[in-house]
């Protein structure tokens, strides 16, 4: 499998994290190790950045995880990059996904305002990796911003609904010169298995591991799908036909 | 345009008509609907849905675990004053009871501060009676200047304040403002709140309109469940936050229960409210509102609160003190109501824990209110 860039960091596995939702924080910790993740996302909200033993923190600590802390919480631009920056600060590091949703009802994000502090973030150096509707002409519109990477929804936040932008997605995919992180909506391995198999980059999974009956054999369970999903991309599938081509009602004039 | 004209077009007998002539047919049919509304709601707390208590707790269950997880958000409350001018009949803090009354100064708030800090809360809900001369918007912005230095999220439950005093709370980092409307009966609320600046129903019935429009990020609703038939209340308080939802789109909603309880010199529940139909109202809830924060005070027992933590619950207190001064003076002022479920946090912590959970301090950073004016 090839392994994924984005910006200054390389990933072996293209399933990332998010990492609220768990009963608890062992279990959060159990979870990751077995999804072989290398990128967790973390709400800045949740951690306590005064403190030295913020207990969601302690326990991602982990020598292959990279984390990505999020924005949630802001409702707009100027929130989200006050939010970025004093979490580049208590975390050491420059990687944000932004998030600005104004609607807490559905947790849309507001496209206007994404642009508006990803060109801020860029410009003040973070890795921004937006969380967005599946809008093919908004990833161009970020990508000449300087968005790292583009995340559109599947479906709307914790739905576990599927795919159901898959259409939209495939166009951003062909477009796209940044990777394509397909978030939210993803409910079961077989989604996560169709978005790399469509050519995701990779996908960001959190409800459908954290709220699993198990949620340590479903990060496995992920983290499979994943993997077969992409070699099925590398491998490059078999076209899908209507029909076989059987005879040729149309042409076999030609040659009799 | 405020609730107050959505209001108007609903009878109170009407709905409470509807509610009792629900039949098993509408609830199956309900339960299995898509996406619920608020006729839905009132199906789900008929008396015919008693008999589903048991699916509507799974699917409570299930839908709260997809919106929430398996996480319990931790508040404590800090009562600020006893002092009120407002006669309720059924509350400890009425102008007729004849208690000591005490209003924190700046110094007792530091000292309970302190405590509350030291159990590892990170949202404290404020509290006070109405009392407009001595506890009102210049004391409140004193005493939220030192408590925003220790928490994350600050809640306010006091008397309903103008348009222009939310707008100082919000300026001053205020996250949620709750306000029960106690019942939606006009009559009867005229009844138990005979005298002072509450038994002006409507001035109360628009508040969250007025809390809605300078940006509050949330807002808290309620009825005092035993004032008057807690199905038709419900109905109305749920009307409510379906209005409020669609206005104040940005705004986040939560709903409480206080049910009646005894305190000192206080009525008898007009209208007695089991268990069981609390959390058949709890269920009703969740159904019809995935997205609602649910929130269950120390007012009830250990064993109900235990059940109820995975059952379609979001924010709870513990080891709380329903009178100022309560956590770290030996002065007892008298306190609003008697808690019933008297563990203290750690112990209740656990008991979250036991049950699959994870308790949540944190979930709001004070670095989102500098911008938000």
């Amino acid at each position: 499998m090839k392994p994924l860039q984005i910006k200054d960091k390389t990933f072996q596995s293209r399933l990332f994290l998010g990492t609220g939702k768990f009963g608890s924080p062992q279990l959060m910790q159990e979870a990751l190790i077995h999804s072989e993740t290398e990128l967790v996302t973390v709400a800045l909200k949740r951690i306590d950045i005064n403190t030295k033993v913020d207990t969601t923190l302690q326990a991602l600590q982990h020598p292959n995880w990279s984390l990505l802390p999020n924005t949630s919480g802001a409702r707009n631009a100027a929130e989200a990059v006050l939010a970025a920056q004093l979490s580049r600060e208590a975390l050491e590091t420059n990687w944000v996904k932004l998030e600005i949703h104004p609607d807490p009802k559905y947790l849309l994000p507001d496209p206007i305002e994404t642009l508006k502090a990803t060109e801020q973030l860029a410009k003040l150096g973070f890795v921004v990796l937006p969380y967005i509707h599946a809008d093919p002409v908004l990833c161009k519109r970020l990508e000449e911003v300087g968005t790292a990477a583009v995340m559109p929804l599947g479906a709307p936040i914790g739905t576990n609904k599927g795919l159901r932008t898959i259409d939209f997605i495939e166009i951003i995919i062909e477009n796209s010169k940044v990777p394509v992180i397909v978030d939210a909506g993803i409910g079961a391995p077989s989604d996560a298995a169709k978005a790399m198999e469509i050519g995701a980059d990779a996908v960001l999974v959190n409800t459908a591991i954290a709220i699993a009956q198990d949620p340590i054999k479903m990060a496995q369970a992920f983290a499979r799908a994943i993997e077969a999903g992409r070699m099925a991309f590398e491998a490059k599938l078999a076209p899908i036909q209507n029909s076989a081509y059987a005879s040729s009602p149309l042409t076999s004039f030609l040659f009799d | 345009m405020s609730f107050k004209s959505v209001f108007e077009q609903y009878s109170w007998n009407e709905i409470q008509h509807r509610i009792y002539n629900t039949t098993q047919e509408q609830v199956v049919y309900s339960l299995g609907k898509k996406s619920k509304t608020l006729d839905d709601f009132l199906i789900l707390l008929s008396p015919a849905a008693q008999s589903f208590l048991e699916p509507m707790a799974q699917l409570s269950q299930q839908l709260t675990q997809k919106r929430y997880g398996k996480t319990i958000q931790m508040y404590a409350p800090m009562y600020l004053s006893n002092e009120c001018q407002n006669i309720c009949t059924y509350c400890g803090f009425s102008l007729d009871n004849k208690i000591p009354r005490k209003t924190l100064n700046p110094f007792e708030i530091e000292k309970e501060i302190a405590f509350i800090k030291a159990q590892g809360y990170d949202h404290i809900l404020l509290v006070s009676g109405e009392a407009n001369y001595t506890v009102n918007i210049h004391y409140f912005e004193k005493a939220i200047r030192i408590i925003k230095l220790h928490f994350s999220t600050i809640s306010i439950e006091v008397q309903p304040l103008t348009e222009e005093e939310y707008k100082q709370l919000h300026n001053l980092g205020v996250h949620a403002v709750l306000v029960y409307q106690e019942t939606y009966h006009k009559e009867v609320y005229k009844k138990y709140h005979p005298k002072g600046k509450k038994s002006n129903f409507e001035f109360r019935l628009d508040t969250p309109d007025r809390i809605g429009k300078v940006g509050i990020h949330k807002i808290g609703l309620g009825v005092l469940l035993g004032l008057e038939d807690w199905r038709v209340d419900s109905f109305f308080n749920a009307l409510h936050i379906d209005y409020l939802q669609k206005t104040y789109w940005q705004t986040k909603y939560s709903v409480s229960f206080p049910r009646l309880r005894p305190a000192e010199g206080v009525i008898e529940p007009n209208f007695v409210m089991e268990d069981k139909d609390l959390v058949q109202l709890i269920c009703a809830y969740r159904i019809w509102n995935e997205e609602l924060e649910i929130s269950i005070s120390t007012r009830e027992s250990e064993t109900f609160r235990n059940h109820i933590i995975s059952l379609g619950v979001t924010s709870m207190s513990a080891g709380s003190k329903t009178n100022p001064g309560g956590y770290s003076m030996n002065e007892q002022a008298l306190e609003q109501f008697e808690i019933s479920d008297t563990r203290n946090t750690d112990t209740f912590k656990r008991q979250i824990e036991i049950s699959g959970y994870e308790p949540v301090w944190k979930d709001w950073d004070s670095s989102f209110n500098t911008l938000s004016r």
